[in-house]
């Protein structure tokens, strides 16, 4: 996984890998329009597709995460709970 | 949604012995015949046969066996781990048949093993009965040569340990906590080899279907849930512990078949503390079949039924539950970490009578804001619960948030919450 992404097209989502983040919030700061914080400081993420005039605010939020915890994915790539455990 | 076909009400036993003592590999073989060899085209008959996962997520075992036999791994072998990890605190399904009919086991691993090319095996189970651990390596040097090797191998009592990423991770030297999927098992599990990870109730049925077909299986159970489950019953009933049930049947007759009620039942939990409550009334005639259960938002997980007498608290046995689960967090994500423990604090102060109104509401947003942020589905199922609670329990816990805790609240638990977590590793 890079740290920079190649420019993904409009339409992907936003996912948080858990495990890595630690609560910075430096994504809610950059893109509130998807991103806001939960009582604790960390982030919900608004699963929608991300419309073209925001991926300028989603590119930021990606590259600025301190833990790199925050990432784009395809908008068929399942989320972290599609897993089929026994 | 058309209701499921009752085929039997009654179960029979398939994997429930009527003796105590535990199966040896003669006494096994006279009881089910050898074991059959039928290489990878058990797993077409696994599809015909319907049989899901019998760990809690009810996941269909042929997609999971193919999966992990189709996965394009070059030279490494698939692995094979049989899941014997039993932490619901109630639950004493696994435990049970293993220590029963170790054999049903061993030959369903077997199978596994040789359906998906699998060169290593683990029969991964709760540390602390060290018997069980002596019973099981015993039956192990009965088994007939020429099979893989199977490692018996001690998991920690925590909660998440037998959750399927976690299992790998102890496996592979770690702490037994959850990571983050993909990849998943199957991609890359116990030595970055596909894993199948089943739970140790699925592989017996296995061994079963092998021998005895999928229009076997289907004779009993509903056509969308074919065949039986073993189910703990705990709580408020006269005769609890471990019954074999046929889907199709209701949670009623499963608790008549325990014994009854010891007092009149306010409501049940269906699903053990991943699960939820059920109001009694609308429990009793709820039909145990994945779908029906799932169309009024619960699930068998992993066959723990709670029978909760109306007399009880059910706001304090949540509330105790809350805060085991919150104790049992992996300590990974926020939202489980440091989200639950809130929660479980919160609903402590609601059982004391010393919230406050507001508190409920909160409780409810906490709920549904922490469902589907973690690794694993830990903080889900503890939300699930609270969420469940704060319907079921509504007015009981209005009276606990204006400062009115029942009486009830005081009295001895229902249901047991072990105390002291126990190491990672």
């Amino acid at each position: 996984m890079s740290l920079q992404p190649p420019r993904p097209p409009a339409g992907q989502r936003l996912r948080v890998d858990p495990i890595l983040c630690k609560a910075h919030a430096v994504c809610a700061e950059l893109f509130p329009e998807r991103i806001r914080l939960d009582d604790w400081g960390y982030p919900i993420i608004d699963d929608r597709p991300i419309p073209p005039d925001l991926m300028p605010h989603a590119r930021r939020a990606v590259a600025d995460c301190p833990r790199a915890a925050l990432r784009f994915a395809e908008s068929t790539e399942p989320g972290v709970h599609s897993r089929g455990p026994d | 949604m058309s209701a499921p076909v009752r085929i039997r009400p009654v179960a029979p036993s398939r994997l429930l012995p009527t003796s105590p003592q535990p199966e040896d590999l003669a006494a096994h073989v006279a009881e089910f015949g050898p074991r059959p060899i039928v290489g990878s085209a058990l797993i077409a008959e696994l599809d015909r046969s319907g049989l899901v996962g019998r760990g809690g997520a009810s996941f269909p075992v042929a997609r999971k066996w193919l999966a992990v036999a189709g996965f394009p791994s070059g030279m490494a072998k698939p692995v094979v781990v049989a899941d014997g990890v039993e932490t619901e605190p109630a639950s004493v399904k696994d435990r049970t048949l293993l220590a029963l009919r170790p054999h049903l086991v061993f030959d369903g691993i077997q199978l596994a093993a040789e359906a998906v090319g699998a060169t290593r095996a683990v029969l991964y189970v709760s540390r602390g009965g060290e018997s069980l651990m002596a019973a099981l390596a015993k039956a192990q040097r009965e088994r007939p040569g020429g099979e893989v090797y199977v490692e018996i191998t001690g998991a920690p009592t925590r909660y998440v340990a037998g959750e399927e990423t976690a299992v790998v991770n102890r496996l592979n030297g770690r702490t037994a906590r959850p990571s983050v999927v993909p990849p998943r098992p199957f991609e890359a599990g116990v030595g970055r080899r596909p894993t199948l990870v089943n739970n140790v109730e699925t592989l017996a049925h296995v061994a079963l279907i092998a021998r005895r077909g999928a229009a076997w299986f289907r004779q009993v159970g509903t056509a969308g849930s074919p065949g039986t489950a073993l189910v703990t019953v705990c709580g408020g009933v006269h005769a609890p512990g471990l019954r074999e049930i046929a889907f199709g049947q209701t949670v009623g007759d499963t608790v008549e078949a325990a014994g009854g009620p010891t007092s009149e039942a306010g409501a049940v939990l269906l699903g053990g503390y991943f699960g939820t409550w059920i109001d009694a009334r609308g429990a009793w005639p709820l039909v145990l079949d994945h779908e029906a259960l799932r169309a009024v938002g619960a699930s068998l997980g992993a066959g723990v039924i709670g029978v909760l007498p109306r007399s009880a608290c059910g706001v304090a046995e949540t509330d105790r539950i809350i805060g085991f689960l919150a104790r049992e967090s992996a300590g990974q994500c926020g939202p489980c970490h440091v989200g639950l423990p809130a929660v479980s604090e919160l609903l402590h102060s609601v059982t004391l009578g010393r919230a406050g109104q507001r508190s409920l509401e909160t409780l409810a947003r906490w709920a549904s804001e922490i469902y589907g942020r973690g690794a694993c589905r830990h903080p889900d199922g503890a939300t699930m619960l609270l969420r469940s609670a704060l319907s079921v329990f509504a007015d009981d816990a209005g009276r606990h948030a204006r400062g009115h805790p029942c009486g009830a609240s005081r009295r001895a638990p229902i249901l047991p919450t072990p105390a002291l977590p126990a190491g990672w590793r």
